[in-house]
């Protein structure tokens, strides 16, 4: 197992905090991305914890992608992971946040 | 089989079944994800472990009438019960004897206890067990509905047999030892675990309507469940010692008539139905129409 840790900066603040949002399965091939507010004076943080081990830098490429998309502020991202590939990461993280902002920019 | 106009229950992820299952925005989880009380065990075997350790717990409403709700999500480790798992169930169970709700409901989706807790794991499900027994001599009903992708097997298949009604579509399985566990155990020989048809014959939901051990078969729509579930509300069963004991006797009757029979078929041509190889093959209406007085 590995634990990564990303910071993100520059984000938007969402106008009101959003509730607690959970998706995805902690099973083979898949993983649970968890979405909190949390007053980390305007850092978006992601803690991963994956049972891969070894694909730090394509999980920096993913999560730089996926905050191009989603630039948020103030928010913790945890995730864990059992072996999903990129595209699969990138899919839940898209759904995740999606929900978490609610279609707020 | 679903349209449109039915939501799969089998589809579904525990989550999700608890927003398609209770009223709108009734249901509050206690203990959620973001308390983070996870597995201790997971990480020292350097395995991820789920937020909410597989099981979704809280208080809720069906048809405006209070209930306590679990469900658990077979994706993660088979809905497997862990030490925070099974804790997690049991303190709902108690919760019930403080709150008293009109019922208690346990979306089973299980393969019994979690091995990788060994013991913890054990105790667990018997706690479980015993809070079971527990609520229902106080009057509770406490309702299973087993429909999910992974079945209900192991320690969680004797906690569904405990409650007082068990609702299952044809797509859910019930049974003690599941099939690769037979398989394991005995040789392919014995069961093939990869023989779809064999399973559902011999742990779905069709047999075990049939058996009587699944009181409610409904077809995999969710909206099903929830009207099965609320029926179930209002069946009071009787737990008096006579009554207990004639059920004994019944289970003793029916291992006597069909003890001998190598199959489900045998025993579905036994309660006299005609043509059982068809069953397998019956939509749900048709198929209830079809066993109608047949049931053991």
């Amino acid at each position: 197992m590995e634990s990564l840790s990303f910071e993100y900066r520059g984000g938007r603040p969402l106008p009101s905090a959003p509730p607690v949002t959970l998706v995805g399965v902690v099973g083979s091939g898949n993983l649970e991305v968890m979405v909190e507010p949390a007053d980390l004076g305007g850092v978006c943080r992601i803690e991963v914890l994956t049972a891969a081990v070894g694909f730090g830098p394509i999980w920096q490429a993913v999560m730089d992608d996926v905050f191009a998309r989603h630039p948020v502020a103030d928010v913790r991202i945890s995730i864990n992971d059992v072996g999903a590939t990129p595209a699969v990461v990138s899919l839940r993280l898209d759904q995740a946040l999606d929900a978490f902002t609610g279609g707020q920019p | 089989m679903t349209d449109a106009a039915t939501h799969s229950y089998y589809e579904d992820s525990a989550r999700e079944r608890l927003l398609g299952l209770l009223d709108p925005g009734s249901f509050r989880e206690i203990l959620p994800p973001s308390e983070r009380v996870v597995s201790p065990h997971l990480r020292r075997l350097d395995t991820p472990a789920a937020f909410d350790d597989g099981v979704v717990v809280g208080k809720a409403t069906l048809g405006g009438r209070p209930v306590l709700v679990a469900a658990q999500e077979g994706g993660f480790m088979g809905g497997a019960v862990g030490e925070v798992h099974g804790a997690k169930l049991t303190g709902l169970l108690e919760r019930a004897l403080d709150e008293r709700p009109a019922g208690v409901l346990l979306l089973v989706e299980s393969g019994g206890v979690r091995l990788h807790e060994a013991n913890a794991g054990l105790i667990a499900v018997s706690e479980v067990m015993r809070a079971v027994l527990a609520v229902r001599a106080a009057g509770i009903p406490v309702i299973v509905l087993d429909g999910g992708q992974f079945g209900c097997f192991g320690g969680m298949g004797i906690v569904s047999r405990l409650c007082d009604a068990v609702v299952m579509s044809e797509e859910g399985r019930l049974g003690l030892s599941g099939p690769e566990v037979i398989e394991t155990t005995m040789g392919v020989e014995e069961f093939d675990s990869r023989d779809r048809a064999l399973v559902w014959r011999t742990v779905g939901g069709k047999h075990r309507y049939l058996l009587g051990e699944a009181a409610v078969l409904v077809e995999d729509d969710i909206a099903a469940f929830r009207a099965a579930a609320l029926a179930l509300l209002d069946h009071a069963p009787d737990l008096s010692l006579a009554a207990l004991e004639a059920e004994h006797a019944a289970l003793g009757g029916r291992l006597e008539r069909f003890g001998d029979c190598r199959d489900a078929l045998d025993i579905w041509a036994r309660l006299g139905i005609a043509e059982p190889e068809r069953l397998p093959i019956l939509d749900t209406p048709t198929f209830l129409a079809t066993v109608t007085d047949k049931r053991a």
